[in-house]
């Protein structure tokens, strides 16, 4: 599987990580050498396995539906790049 | 008085309960071996002062007789892990400035059981890299040199500041994490010893997470003896992991001792790479021969998966990647870069704040769980890793536990793969099968390459049974022994 530019423009925007366009083309070809390796998976014949979502074979625990924690806004903001009252603050969202 | 930092973990707790020395004078002695091996560039966050503070209570309470098991000893942590009040980045430049409110479980888990914190130490950005040159605090050097080299080889990764922290004395031990090989791979390049425990058995809470179902906690040490008490500590169910499994913790160093009688050990036949390099197939058959005139049959077996498992595992792992690191956007802690809006702020605040390596990883990530590409690769990747495991499953039917070689080769120069991922990742063939199957696997040096570098043998065992792990490994380094204190040029 070949990348192109455009895919790599697609995949950056996706990832929300802003890349240069004179980045490009060096990283289409590093995404492209390695998704061209991972095809060797396509040899492995898995008509009939169950994915593997979980190496553990336990039921998924549950707890009860409790406030366990909370009620620290100073520490849930502590590492606020930028705070206003209890708020996080972004830049704005809505005109 | 002798040099303190010369004692194994083990060493340590015994001097101290016998008052030889306090844990004041203990750890002084690491804070001044931490001073003067800062050209190995281990630590990225020294904390004398809460390690002094901890070393005072720790000498009360054994002067009360309230010794806990870990009381006194000063330990290293890797940087993924939270812990309250210090730095805490993962190595990376996005979590710049972080200092989490909480603490992890596991490093709770340490300081209730005594042990005095020393520092955070680097690794490889989000535990990203097989070489610790991925960080945003730059490369770690090896303690170990070749022979009537200068060179500066890598300690290994992503847990290489543990690693060479551990190997140089600069801490009686450390905690590490793998999930691909990020204990093993840096313990063999280091002459240290390295245990992925079982998936599962420590608790993954307040660990900066990469992927999430191969991640875990782990310690480096320099003896086995000295791992089966960390991991006693480290381990534990806890309820604030999901995944942490609800199984009783043994005394792990109980388990040390006695012949390997009965035991069946198997040697997987696919982990015979082509083009292995002649001194590491000798090591793996001296191991096989030591475990043997210990009273253990060996036995040949076959995973016939193996040659895919790295390929499925850069699936699996970048895209659980992708989606935990997600939440680095800007908003919430760490870098923020500006932009004239917010989809440009996360943007701009993301291209700043990853390096290359986990750039490359996010990305493919992305596009592997992309619309349309999800079935090809993700769910491909999930059925093949569920063929690796089949593997094992049948493999312990007949064996009790694996032996094969740690790594490929001994530690490598620093830059000599930088340029090339794909040769890079290829360190970790022989560890990530045992991520991908959530097995316990243990790196213990066997021997040395003929450059004067030290090599590890990984012994794989089923799932919670990290007891033979550990005493088989325990053999394995008695049979073995070497003398493992490289010369200490960066004083």
């Amino acid at each position: 599987m070949s990348v192109d530019r455009d895919t790599v423009r697609r995949i950056a925007t996706l990832a929300r990580i802003r890349v240069k366009e004179e980045e490009l083309d060096q990283l289409a070809g590093e995404l492209s050498s390695i998704l061209n390796w991972i095809e060797m998976l396509n040899e492995v014949d898995t008509e009939g396995v169950e994915p593997m979502t979980s190496v553990e074979q336990m039921e998924m625990k549950k707890r009860d539906d409790v406030v366990t924690d909370g009620f620290c806004p100073d520490d849930v903001l502590a590492n606020a790049p930028r705070r206003e009252g209890n708020f996080f603050a972004v830049p704005k969202v809505v005109e | 008085m002798t040099d303190l930092t010369k004692l194994t973990l083990a060493q340590a707790r015994d001097g101290l309960a016998a008052k030889e020395f306090s844990a004041h004078e203990l750890t002084e002695a690491y804070l001044d071996a931490m001073s003067a091996g800062r050209a190995l560039n281990a630590y990225v966050a020294e904390t004398p002062d809460i390690a002094l503070k901890m070393a005072k209570d720790s000498d009360e309470r054994i002067a009360r007789g309230e010794a806990r098991p870990l009381e006194g000893l000063p330990i290293g942590v890797k940087d993924l892990y939270a812990t309250r009040d210090v730095h805490t980045q993962a190595c990376s430049h996005i979590l710049d400035g972080f200092k989490p409110r909480y603490e992890s479980t596991v490093t709770a888990n340490l300081w209730n059981d005594g042990a005095v914190m020393l520092g955070k130490l680097n690794m490889d950005e989000f535990a990203m890299g097989s070489s610790n040159e991925t960080s945003w605090y730059g490369p770690v050097a090896n303690p170990w040199k070749v022979s009537g080299s200068d060179e500066i080889l890598v300690p290994g990764g992503s847990s290489g500041g543990s690693a060479a922290a551990v190997a140089a004395r600069l801490c009686a031990a450390a905690t590490a994490t793998d999930t691909g090989g990020s204990i093993r791979q840096p313990a063999a390049f280091t002459g240290t010893v390295g245990i992925k425990p079982t998936y599962g058995r420590c608790s993954r809470w307040g660990i900066v997470a990469f992927a999430s179902s191969l991640d875990q906690a782990g310690p480096i040490t320099r003896t086995v003896r000295d791992a089966a008490m960390m991991l006693t500590s480290m381990a534990g169910h806890d309820e604030k992991d999901t995944t942490s499994a609800n199984v009783p913790v043994p005394d792990f160093e109980a388990a040390l001792g006695g012949d390997l009688t009965g035991l069946k050990v198997g040697i997987p036949k696919e982990y015979r790479a082509d083009g292995m390099a002649d001194e590491i197939t000798a090591l793996w058959e001296r191991g096989a021969a030591w475990l043997k005139e210990r009273g253990a049959q060996i036995v040949e077996v076959s995973l016939p998966h193996t040659r895919y498992a790295l390929a499925a595992y850069y699936i699996v792992a970048p895209a659980e990647a992708s989606s935990n690191l997600a939440r680095y956007d800007g908003v919430r802690y760490g870098l923020r870069v500006d932009g004239k809006d917010i989809t440009e702020m996360y943007e701009n605040t993301r291209a700043e704040g990853f390096g290359a390596e986990v750039r490359r990883r996010v990305m493919i990530g992305t596009y592997v769980l992309s619309a349309g590409y999800y079935d090809a690769y993700y769910l491909k990747a999930q059925k093949v890793r569920a063929l690796i495991k089949r593997d094992f499953d049948a493999a312990f039917e007949a064996v009790d536990v694996l032996l094969t070689p740690a790594t490929p080769s001994a530690a490598f120069a620093r830059g000599a793969m930088t340029d090339d991922p794909l040769q890079m990742y290829l360190n970790d063939i022989f560890t990530v099968t045992v991520n991908m199957a959530g097995l316990p696997g243990i790196s213990v040096p066997a021997g040395f390459s003929g450059e004067g570098l030290p090599l590890g043998l990984q012994l794989i065992g089923r799932p919670f049974d990290e007891e033979t792990l550990l005493k088989t490994a325990a053999h394995i380094e008695e049979a073995a022994g070497l003398d493992l204190a490289p010369a200490q040029w960066w004083k």
